[in-house]
């Protein structure tokens, strides 16, 4: 391993650190052999005409056939977070949307809801909740059942998270069959919340997650 | 530490007040430190983004590389803030593509943190970033998937009770910096490890 010069940090406004320690080269280029997989997906339209940035965000989600089992066509969203341009315009499409709506909780379902929801919550000022799986939140939790392909699984929320009205936000990658956000939204009203939208990157309409939201609004950047 | 460094840091102390300490998880004896009720205020979570993003932004830093969950919190933020994309690094099974391994110690066995090929490659300046440092076990397996070249830098909200002295060897080679320092802050503690 080669030797790293020991290093003292500085007060933050005075961290530049000598330029002969860091030969500074610009930022790589794209990495080309992570796209040829892409398929195109359908941009969703947007009544103001956002297609520009919706093109490039569609086009850097990569799809990952047979994973996590054989017949699924699974949506990497880590590829979009590869490219700074995109991860942006994605962040900035959803805080547009919300800034105006005075919501005061932004819930982020784990895990890839907490790529997205905190960079939303700070821009529009609200608090982020993370939504998790049974045991890894250490305080009083309420849960919620939801059912699986097999099975069933759990969602925690703290208790004292969200308080009755709250005006909330529910924000994931996907959207497929609704089930995780259908017990984020009920953890949320449980708590008193008023779940104003749920928000994900991407949707699978055959999978009828809307349908299970019932009249819950939900706003999604591209369908699969 | 960077309140060593900077004086009084107003910001800090509000961060630091934050932070809830919960006994006894995931298991007696153990004083967890919950970052979950500083997201509930929206200023301190700004702040604890603004002084890593203050700290980096002019480093030409490429990637900030985020260990799964908590991790993911914090990193995206610095990394839209600061022009760099940003890398999960995650669990077993749960990156759908091809992946590097690496296995760390846990206290009981061993665990394993996965990184998508690709995703980062010679000559990049990464960030790595988690809430908190403890003994340093998830820290070492993410600086070895990164490789020994690309690991310039590793931010925490805090380092929990451990000598920076006693820190593995790979860890005491990259410079690292911390928000807050319990050793310091935290009055009654157990004698076992955060």
């Amino acid at each position: 391993m080669p030797s790293i010069p020991s290093l003292t940090f500085h007060a933050p406004s005075s961290s530049r650190l000598p330029s002969f320690l860091f030969p500074l080269s610009p930022p790589p280029p794209p990495i080309p052999f992570l796209r040829p997989r892409f398929i195109s997906l359908k941009a969703m339209a947007l009544e103001d005409g956002k297609d520009h940035r919706l093109a490039r965000i569609s086009s850097s989600i990569r799809i990952i056939p047979d994973f996590p089992k054989p017949g699924i066509m699974f949506q990497d969203i880590t590829t979009l977070l590869l490219d700074h341009k995109a991860f942006r315009d994605t962040i900035d499409i959803f805080v547009e949307r919300y800034r105006e709506k005075n919501i005061s909780v932004v819930a982020g379902i784990e895990a890839r809801g907490f790529i997205f929801g905190p960079p939303i919550a700070l821009a529009i000022g609200a608090k982020f909740v993370p939504m998790r799986k049974p045991k890894k939140l250490p305080g009083e939790v309420i849960s919620e059942e939801y059912a699986l392909e097999y099975g069933t699984d759990k969602m925690e929320m703290h208790v004292g998270a969200v308080q009755s009205g709250d005006r909330a936000l529910v924000i994931d990658d996907l959207i497929a069959t609704g089930g995780t956000l259908c017990a984020a939204v009920r953890l949320l009203e449980r708590a008193g919340a008023d779940v104003v939208e749920c928000a994900c990157v991407i949707e699978l309409p055959e999978l009828k997650g809307r349908e299970k939201l019932g009249h819950r609004s939900v706003f999604v950047l591209v369908k699969g | 530490m960077l309140e060593e460094e900077n004086g009084v840091d107003p910001r800090l102390q509000a961060i630091s007040a934050a932070i809830r300490v919960v006994p006894h998880f995931p298991k007696p004896g153990i004083m967890f430190n919950d970052i979950t009720t500083l997201l509930l205020r929206p200023k301190v979570f700004k702040d604890v983004v603004e002084i890593f993003v203050d700290r980096y932004r002019d480093m030409g830093i490429s990637a900030v590389a985020g260990i799964e969950a908590r991790g993911f919190i914090f990193g995206p933020s610095i990394a839209l803030a600061i022009g760099a994309k940003f890398i999960p690094l995650r669990k077993p099974k749960k990156l759908p593509g091809e992946v590097i391994s690496e296995a760390y110690v846990l206290e009981y066995g061993t665990d394993c943190l996965e990184m998508h090929v690709g995703a980062v490659h010679p000559g990049e300046r990464v960030l790595v970033i988690d809430d908190l440092v403890a003994t340093g076990g998830t820290l070492c397996a993410a600086i070895r998937l990164l490789g020994p070249m690309q690991i310039e830098w590793k931010a925490c909200l805090y380092t929990c009770r451990v000598p920076f002295l006693e820190l593995p060897n790979q860890v005491n080679l990259c410079q690292y910096s911390a928000l807050r320092s319990l050793q310091a802050n935290v009055a009654t503690e157990s004698s076992t490890h955060c």
